[in-house]
């Protein structure tokens, strides 16, 4: 993945659609970007008002290679994204990507997707490129919050936990994995920091790898600033700490290559 | 036409260069911008040993702007010189380093292990408002500035630039002081003092409660600073301070900057520096400038 080539272009929006409270989808034609994205990969989207800055890091959902086309999902946290979800069909926006490493994709008979909320939608292509049996375990804030089962379900077999119980199992992700009897050999997750942290602890107790994406407030997106780091066990390659960046090194780490 | 400028006995192919701890040293930019076209590479803040750093969040956007709190991570001069040095000196751009410390002894150290090196300047950042010891505290006292720049001086093998503080009474008696000590050139401004809080969470937006402020919020600001300090001393002075057009780098000129650096602007637009380059060629042909040094302090 390293030296790989990043684009910045002018992305037209194919269709938005609310898919959930505060949850929206964008389909954006784009001139090189899709061709090179992988998993676990995400985009700088840029705002039109000047006044906001700073790109938005916003992961890949979904690739269709050929029509050059992509999908993210994303949350109205601020008045960035509340100003990506007025677009429209044919409007243009600024992106940049893809960034970051990706998930490497495993070969195995029996793996394990784990998302929690917004970091939801990149185990679709994820899910839709690997190989195996899949076990998808959904967490979300309650049942108004619902998006993206139906498509995962087409990949693997989805359960999903909601912290009120208005639909699924009550409780977080690791509540539905206790419950399971499913050998995996392999753990892909994304979602807020504890869940991540319990998914490291999970993975490390049943002596499972595990492959999980993080987040952080970025500016650059390309491993400049230095704004988005964590905390590695190794020694980073570019500062010779122990602070890796999560939008270059990352954002996909192995578990027990981070302390959460 | 010609764009060259001239810092301290060092010319400079075009007065635009990447403002420290932007740009890292150029590696994660060269997908977007070919360095051999830069004036100079401005290198992220290095120190005698490697620096970790602030807690995350590290920044947080503002309108117009950015706050930073990173607390100068990097590498430390060992590995700087092994890897840093030897990529930038694959381009035909001048090579600036910039030097960071806790005290008057560590900035001393790197000077010192730049010495034997190919590089064109250095610029002493005594005016980070983000790491407990060092930076600021040495650039908010005329004394200090003055003191510390002799230090340096009495070391240093390349000409020294240094960075000053906006966060400063008068900006003129920082530069006189750094002039008196013996500063080749002046950069101005670092970023400004600034906190955001979040109102939802109930908490600094910062893990360092404060950051920097960056971006063309403060340009207004940085524009005013470099011609008083210009008006103050006869050094040369790079401007910088929330340039992301040739405009905004027009208007630095116009005030007394020989050269002038683009930062926060290459976060959001990798190409920033390439597109200043270009507008100020344009404006110069559109005005009938042949030397831009013309331009140079002519607004008085």
């Amino acid at each position: 993945m390293e030296n790989q080539w990043k684009w910045k272009e002018q992305a037209v929006i194919i269709k938005q659609d609310k898919i959930a409270t505060n949850i929206y989808s964008i389909w954006f034609q784009t001139e090189s970007i899709a061709k090179a994205a992988q998993p676990g990969q995400f985009l700088s989207i840029y705002c039109k008002e000047g006044s906001r800055l700073l790109p938005r890091p916003i992961s890949i959902c979904e690739v269709e290679k050929e029509q050059n086309r992509l999908r993210v999902v994303y949350r109205i946290v601020g008045e960035g994204t509340k100003e990506f979800s007025s677009y429209k069909s044919g409007d243009r926006l600024d992106i940049m990507g893809p960034l970051g490493n990706g998930y490497r994709l495993k070969e195995h008979k029996k793996a394990y997707l784990i998302g929690g909320g917004i970091g939801i939608p990149p185990l679709l292509e994820l899910a839709k490129r690997l190989q195996g049996e899949k076990e998808i375990i959904l967490g979300y804030r309650n049942g108004k919050e619902l998006f993206l089962i139906e498509e995962l379900k087409q990949y693997g077999t989805v359960s999903i936990s909601t912290e009120d119980g208005s639909a699924g199992i009550k409780g977080n992700v690791l509540d539905v994995i206790q419950g399971k009897h499913f050998e995996a050999e392999q753990i892909y997750a994304c979602g807020p920091t504890p869940m991540l942290r319990a998914v490291q602890s999970y993975a490390k107790e049943k002596g499972i790898p595990a492959q999980i994406s993080l987040e952080e407030k970025m500016a650059c997106g390309i491993g400049a600033c230095l704004a988005c780091v964590c905390q590695s066990k190794e020694v980073d390659e570019h500062s010779h700490v122990h602070n890796k960046r999560i939008c270059k090194d990352g954002p996909v780490f192995d578990a027990e290559e981070v302390e959460l | 036409m010609n764009t060259k400028v001239n810092i301290a006995g060092v010319e400079l192919k075009n007065p635009v260069m990447t403002a420290s701890g932007t740009f890292g040293s150029g590696a994660e930019y060269c997908d977007f911008v070919d360095l051999n076209r830069l004036g100079a590479v401005v290198t992220k803040g290095v120190a005698n040993v490697p620096w970790p750093g602030n807690p995350t969040p590290r920044i947080a956007e503002t309108y117009g702007g950015m706050l930073n709190a990173i607390g100068l991570q990097n590498p430390g001069i060992d590995v700087f010189r092994k890897r840093d040095i030897p990529f930038l000196k694959q381009y035909d751009t001048k090579i600036i380093v910039n030097v960071c410390g806790k005290t008057t002894e560590d900035y001393c150290e790197v000077v010192e292990c730049l010495a034997e090196e190919e590089i064109d300047l250095m610029e002493i950042n005594i005016s980070c408002p983000n790491v407990k010891e060092g930076g600021i505290a040495f650039g908010q006292d005329a004394k200090a500035v003055e003191a510390i720049t002799k230090e340096l001086k009495k070391r240093a093998k390349q000409p020294i630039i240094m960075k000053l503080s906006p966060n400063v009474t008068s900006i003129a008696d920082m530069a006189k002081a750094a002039e008196a000590g013996g500063a080749d050139a002046l950069s101005l401004i670092n970023t400004l003092t600034g906190m955001k809080i979040d109102i939802e969470k109930r908490t600094f937006a910062l893990a360092n409660k404060t950051g920097g402020l960056s971006g063309p919020a403060i340009k207004p600001v940085a524009v005013r600073m470099v011609y008083e300090a210009a008006n103050a001393v006869k050094i040369p002075m790079i401007g910088m301070g929330g340039i992301q057009t040739a405009k905004d780098a027009i208007e630095f000129i116009l005030a007394g900057a020989t050269a002038v650096s683009v930062g926060t602007a290459n976060f959001f637009c990798p190409t920033a520096t390439l597109e200043v380059i270009e507008g100020i060629e344009q404006y110069m042909k559109k005005h009938g400038v042949n030397e831009i040094g013309e331009l140079v302090g002519c607004v008085k």
